[in-house]
């Protein structure tokens, strides 16, 4: 890839060619204040606070504008601070600012803003407050949607458009009435929208937040066990229980993507009736048991039936060098062609 | 004209084009001549849409009904807008070896007079009359280019809305209409392009962007496929240029588009028409519908080689659509909102492929540099702002109207020249031109030249050219509020300055202008107002706070009296005023006390009333109501307070 030179506030950086200026700042430790940017999404440039002075230029907008050789950028100034800072000031007049009840606190990229341009109490009350009282889509089962703490960036619109194609929301009406709307301005649950969650990871506030959020402990990386896709996931472990569960970006089998029931489905991992144990069933009664006696178990039955009497049905949860295995195992061990898999269906 | 017009070959042979056109002008100009040297009266009724809704189809119909009950040979032809709009319903009469004689204010019982009078009879009712057009002279009616509204003014682009049927297209050919075309067939990009840039022909549609700069970016750009969009949203508030031309003269956009076409190398065309305009569309519709049956559309125009074919995209009538990435999202099927620029549309445009977009009246502008020539165009104008342009004349001037003049000419000799001055002669306060993202001119400065850097200067713009005139009785705090409320609600809502920075303003200006303003307002709403032009996305949101700041510059002193003084010099903004009666002259007719809605009035029966202000609504109905012969109920400055017992 090309290297592109520039300096950025005095400092002589290089980036990719294509890189944009607000990518190629972040890359190299550089912050620089933005509320609608996301690394997987194309630019909106839409929030407008991501301004840089480009020598020669003038203020510019740093998250759609790709770097050029010998470019000379400086990220503070007044003139930028008097332009940027109303943008955020109008955010918050328009924002539920409980932060301490909010899902993100101390996660949220407009209290980094806010703070980072110094907002401060009184600038923010000459402002008329906005309307914060507007219904919360509860709907669905695994994540809110609060307009009221929506800074309408789009990011999940556009996530839900460029990253998982399914469209479920768009922006609707005009002006000051603009929302985030489903069709119709159905609730979330009743339209396309297929719980992915992918926007709820996305959004950088609190608009969007899951159900369930008790804060991890540490971090777990392991494989989703749903299906044969094989999804890289980091559960998130508090005590010794699962209690969230993210996509793993570094994974190449899906940089960091789940689908709803990686993401939401976890509880089975520490319910209380989960079966830990092979059960057998005597008496007409199912009882626990020990895997040496349950396969000795199995091993008794097969050879009592036979290779004509005996089929063998795997499942799309097991990974593929399990499944290849079990189906040796039906070809080669038990002596029969009968086997199939869920997938199939 | 010549004939032979043809385009470089191969080793720059001549190539006469196939289809001749001067057997086409031919046919066209017998046509029109008949009807110029009739021996039968010729009757214009105006029946665009300004002129339906002043009664014009009424009067048509009456004219039609006395005509046939007096049996008389007579042609009766509707057509375009002449621009007065203070005189609609308007009808021309033309009779054999007489001058056009224009009437104004033509009701059914008019219609009638007219036709018992001078076309049955000889008497060409003066008193009707606005003024003749053409050769000749009547006695007692003065001819129309004498008269103050028409004096300053230069009819190019318009001049044959009213005069010609908008419907024929022999009328069109007869005067002159597409002669440009046939030229500009047999000319190439370069010299089309340069031919522009030597007419100074600047954008009409808002920004003034030098036209041939923008076909050169586009015609430079690769690609096979590009298109030419027609900006036919009209969007601003009271603007009615766009439209009048559509109606009154269709196939001058249709030739421009023609021509545009060829310059830049599109074979494929749209005009992006509000729906709301329903008699353009169908102008429209029938003007491309002729052009294509004469061959000077589709395939192979005029066996020139070069192909065009135009399509129709109706908007929804939303303002941000006129905004050229807006507009282009619109064209696709997607929502309506702009997008960040760069690549401009001249690059990367409709379907990713260079686009070019331009007004109405710019392509109007081009049929008629190539109909005459650069040179001609160039004759009127002043240094940068070259040619003539139309104006939608409204607001308190005693002859509003859509006028067409040469860049330059001041605002003094449009308001007080064409505009006959403030209507009831009250005193000129500001103007306002640019529509809503355009700023308040005040009076002072009335003798700024209408071109569009001294109006950029003085911190207004020239805009579609929308112009609405301002006297004493307006207040300025309310003229920015109106002018915002339409921005706010119209902003697409996608960047944050924009969508939010002009409802805070809104905001600001709603409790300025009832009662609740601070004396920190002022500056709170410059600063948002700076960070909303300078952060916005696209022109909209850019230009949104221009009312705003511009009232505050020359109208600081009003904001302070709503704010400080609580009190709407103008007696416009109703928590700021106060009406009472003086005890002197209430005679307790009590005229007053029935019609106030919420019983704010007292007083017994034949003596004096007064109002209690904690009840009073401030809805001016006994000021209404009192009669002239007492006019005890004065309309005051300012609250008057009294505590609620
Ligand atoms: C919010 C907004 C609304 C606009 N509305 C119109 C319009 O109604 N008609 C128009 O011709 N131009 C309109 N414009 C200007 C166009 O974007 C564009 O500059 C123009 O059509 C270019 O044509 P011209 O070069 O011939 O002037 C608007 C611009 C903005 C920002
Ligand atoms: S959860 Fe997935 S499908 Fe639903 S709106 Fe978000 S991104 Fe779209
Ligand atoms: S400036 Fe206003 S209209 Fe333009 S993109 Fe931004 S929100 Fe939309």
């Amino acid at each position: 890839m090309e290297k592109i030179k520039l300096t950025i506030d005095g400092m002589a950086i290089t980036a990719d060619r294509g890189k944009t200026i607000l990518e190629a700042a972040l890359d190299n430790g550089i912050y620089i204040p933005h509320l609608c940017h996301h690394q997987d999404l194309a630019p909106a440039a839409v929030c407008r606070v991501c301004l840089v002075e480009v020598e020669g230029r003038g203020h510019t907008i740093s998250c759609r504008t790709p770097v050029e050789e010998g470019l000379t950028i400086s990220t503070e100034s007044d003139h930028l601070n008097k332009i940027r800072r109303i943008p955020v000031e109008l955010i918050f007049a328009n924002h539920d600012t409980d932060c301490i009840a909010c899902t993100r606190n101390n996660n949220c990229q407009l209290q980094r803003v806010a703070s980072y341009l110094g907002l401060e109490r009184d600038s923010m009350d000459r402002m008329r407050m906005g309307n914060i009282e507007k219904p919360i889509d509860t709907s669905n089962p695994f994540f809110d949607r609060n307009p009221n703490r929506c800074i309408y960036c789009g990011i999940c619109i556009r996530t839900c458009d460029e990253i998982q194609n399914i469209n479920a929301i768009d922006f609707a009406s005009r002006g000051y009435k603009m929302t985030v709307s489903t069709f119709g301005d159905n609730p979330i649950a009743d339209s396309r929208c297929e719980s992915c969650g992918e926007c709820v990871v996305r959004c950088p506030v609190g608009a969007l937040s899951p159900k369930t959020t008790m804060e991890p402990s540490r971090s777990v990386k392991s494989v989703c066990t749903y299906c044969g896709v094989g999804c890289g996931v980091e559960l998130g472990v508090r005590g010794n229980s699962v209690v969230s569960v993210e996509g793993d970006r570094d994974n190449a089998v899906n940089h960091g993507s789940l689908c709803v029931k990686g993401r939401y489905g976890f509880e089975f991992i520490n319910h209380r009736e989960r079966i830990r144990k092979p059960l057998i069933k005597k008496n007409g009664k199912f009882e626990e048991s020990t895997w040496d006696e349950a396969l000795d178990l199995v091993a008794k039955k097969f050879r009592e039936y036979g290779k004509e009497k005996v089929a063998v049905f795997s499942s799309a949860k097991c990974s593929n060098e399990d499944n290849y295995v079990i189906q040796k195992f039906t070809r080669a061990v038990l002596g029969t062609n009968s086997i199939d898999h869920c997938a199939r269906l | 004209m010549n004939s032979s017009a043809g385009k470089a070959g191969k080793g720059g042979k001549v190539v006469k084009l196939k289809i001749n056109f001067d057997e086409i002008t031919i046919k066209a100009n017998q046509d029109w001549k008949e009807l110029q040297s009739a021996k039968k009266p010729v009757i214009l009724v105006g029946t665009a849409t300004c002129g339906r809704s002043a009664g014009s189809l009424e009067t048509l119909e009456a004219l039609r009904h006395e005509i046939k009950l007096a049996g008389i040979d007579c042609e009766v032809i509707e057509v375009g807008c002449i621009g007065l709009c203070y005189a609609e319903p308007i009808v021309c009469i033309t009779k054999p070896s007489q001058p056009v004689v224009c009437y104004g204010d033509i009701n059914p019982a008019k219609a009638k007079d007219l036709v018992d009078n001078y076309i049955i009879g000889d008497d060409p009712v003066a008193a009707y009359a606005l003024g003749t057009l053409g050769d000749g002279s009547i006695n007692g009616i003065p001819r129309l280019v004498d008269t103050d509204v028409f004096k300053p003014q230069v009819r190019r682009v318009l001049k044959r809305c009213g005069s010609i049927d908008p419907t024929n297209l022999n009328h069109y050919i007869a005067t002159d209409g597409y002669k440009g075309m046939n030229k500009a067939l047999g000319m190439d990009s370069k010299g089309m392009i340069e031919e522009i840039k030597k007419s100074g022909l600047r954008g009409r549609g808002g920004a003034g962007f030098p036209t041939w700069k923008k076909w050169q970016f586009c015609n430079d750009a690769p690609g096979e496929q590009k298109y030419l969009i027609c900006n036919a949203d009209e969007g601003d508030p009271g603007a009615f240029m766009n439209r009048s031309l559509l109606e009154g003269d269709p196939h001058a956009l249709v030739e421009g588009m023609i021509i545009a076409g060829k310059a830049i190398g599109a074979t494929k065309g749209y005009i992006y028409c509000r729906a709301e305009y329903p008699l353009a569309l169908e102008r429209l519709d029938m003007a491309i519908e002729q052009a294509h049956s004469h061959g000077f559309m589709g395939k192979d125009i005029m066996g020139s080689g070069f192909s065009f074919d135009l399509k129709i995209k109706e908007g929804a009538g939303a303002f941000v659509c006129g905004e050229e990435t807006a507009l282009i999202a619109s064209i696709e099927g997607e929502r309506g909102m702009p997008r960040p620029r760069p690549p401009f549309p001249a690059i990367s445009g409709l379907w990713g492929k260079p686009t070019i977009i331009n007004n109405v009246d710019t392509l109007a502008s081009v049929s008629l540099i190539f109909q005459n020539s650069a040179e001609w165009f160039a004759e009127y104008g002043s240094k940068d702002s070259k040619g003539t342009k139309n104006f939608a004349l409204v607001g308190k001037v005693k002859r509003t109207g859509l006028v067409e003049v040469p860049l330059g000419i001041t605002i003094r000799e449009m308001i007080y020249g064409i505009g006959g001055g403030i209507l009831n002669d009250k005193e000129f306060k500001a103007v306002q031109t640019g529509g809503p993202s355009g700023g308040c001119i005040p009076a002072s400065l009335i003798d700024t030249p209408v071109d569009y850097d001294s109006l950029a200067q003085v911190g207004s713009i020239m805009g579609s050219g929308g112009m609405v005139v301002m006297d004493e009785d307006n207040c300025m705090v309310d003229v920015a509020r109106y002018f915002l409320d339409f921005t706010q609600k119209e902003s697409c809502g996608k960047c944050v300055p924009c969508r939010l920075g002009t409802k805070q303003m809104l905001d600001i200006l709603d409790d300025i202008t009832q009662g609740r303003g601070k004396p920190e307002d002022i500056d709170l709403l410059e600063e948002i107002g700076f960070s909303v032009k300078r952060g916005s996305l696209c022109g909209l949101g850019q230009t949104a706070p221009n009312p705003v700041l511009s009232t505050i510059r020359y109208f600081r002193n009003e904001y302070e009296s709503h704010i400080v003084h609580k009190k709407c010099e103008s007696k416009v903004c109703r928590d700021l005023i106060s009406y009472s009666i003086d005890q002197e002259k209430c005679t307790g007719c009590r005229l007053c006390y029935s019609a106030c809605p919420t019983n704010a009035i007292t007083g017994d029966k034949k003596k004096p009333h007064s109002i209690i202000q904690y009840e009073c609504i401030r809805c001016g109905m006994c000021l209404e109501k009192c009669p002239p012969k007492f006019n005890a109920v004065q309309c005051i400055p300012g609250q008057i307070i009294t505590e609620r017992s």
